[in-house]
């Protein structure tokens, strides 16, 4: 079989399914890398379906958000009521209960901008069409793992100045000298390593995964109905319930993880501008 | 790799393995919530809150078991 199209068979996941000789195929990471790349094919800027996907969905939300709030008027009509409940949603539910009044003004752009990006990102993997989410790709949930990073060390340089900052973060204070000797690099490999990358892959993996299971189901469905036959197409009605079920289940954890991602990166700032940590 | 007797990869079986401390750890988060909204639902936002944070940490391990079977297959 020639190398593109064994790609191409990659990429579209019911053929995949069908496989060769009515065999089932497991999904597995070629559902994410090495899908046939669109526009601007081996350059750089090569665009496949999932950075297609990204930008189609950022494209939508900001498209959705401009006729919402194009003219805001005191007292809104239908489309300025639901941008601004949605927007009061991070406002009252994240930044103002973790940041609190004088922080959280500063930093409610950046982090509503985060909710909503991530929350268009995600909710393409259960839009038809999609059917797949911007951040299961490594390099979105990288970035703005790279934001929070950034954002947090800024806030708390900016709050207490380099020095202040590092000796709050690395040098808590409470505790006799010679446990600094432990607790210094703990926090270190805490503070600056492990908490961007596990903003970015806990991210990364609950898209990823939920995008497996539904391929998994949905490609299990097709192999019990075309492929088994008999009896076996029973399974298959189970299958195909419980892709549906995990077609919810995905709804709530997009959400969930964008909310998640938000308040995490809000609590970061917030251990880096408070004063009695 | 040969355990009693079976033969295979074990990454195969290392999500279950992984799942097994974060579901734990889960529970423990969201019972513990449970009780203490029912003795002060007026703290319930704030909880909540609290919650899905502790879950987001713990979660995170049974995801890291996820990715090593990428890793390491």
């Amino acid at each position: 079989m020639p190398r593109s199209q064994e790609r191409a068979l990659h990429a579209d996941t019911v053929t995949l399914a069908a496989g060769e000789g009515g065999e089932f195929h497991a999904p597995g990471i070629g559902e994410f890398l090495g899908l046939p790349e669109l526009f601007f094919a081996d350059t750089p800027f090569a665009i496949d379906r999932i950075v297609m996907v990204r930008l189609i969905a950022i494209a939508i939300m900001l498209v959705l958000f401009y006729i919402g709030l194009r003219k805001a008027k005191r007292v809104p009509g239908h489309g300025q009521s639901l941008a601004e409940l949605a927007i009061d949603f991070v406002k009252t539910q994240i930044v103002d209960q973790v940041l609190g009044e004088k922080h959280g003004k500063r930093f409610l752009p950046l982090l509503t901008a985060m909710f909503f990006g991530i929350f268009a990102m995600n909710i393409t993997g259960i839009i038809p069409g999609a059917n797949i989410a911007g951040t299961s790709l490594i390099g979105m949930p990288l970035l703005l793992g790279l934001v929070a990073y950034v954002v947090f060390i800024y806030a708390g340089i900016k709050e207490h100045g380099a020095p202040g900052f590092f000796r709050a973060q690395l040098f808590p204070s409470g505790v006799p000298w010679p446990v600094y000797i432990i607790l210094t690099p703990v926090e270190f490999i805490n503070i600056f390593v492990v908490r961007p990358l596990s903003l970015a892959l806990r991210l990364l993996l609950n898209m990823m995964v939920g995008h497996l299971l539904l391929v998994l189901c949905f490609a299990a469905t097709h192999f019990f109905f075309f492929s088994a036959g008999g009896l076996y197409s029973l399974f298959g009605i189970g299958t195909l319930a419980f892709g549906f079920i995990f077609t919810l289940v995905e709804l709530a954890v997009a959400v969930l993880q964008a909310y998640v991602f938000t308040l995490l990166t809000a609590v970061y700032i917030q251990q880096s501008v408070s004063h009695e940590h | 790799m040969d355990i009693a007797g079976i033969t295979g990869n074990i990454a195969t079986v290392g999500y279950g393995l992984a799942a097994i401390g974060p579901g734990i750890g889960v529970g423990i988060v969201a019972g513990k919530t449970v009780e203490a909204m029912a003795r002060q639902p007026e703290l319930a936002g704030r909880l909540q809150t609290t919650m899905f944070l502790g879950i987001a940490f713990a979660e995170l391990l049974g995801f890291i078991g996820v990715a090593t079977y990428f890793i390491f297959v």
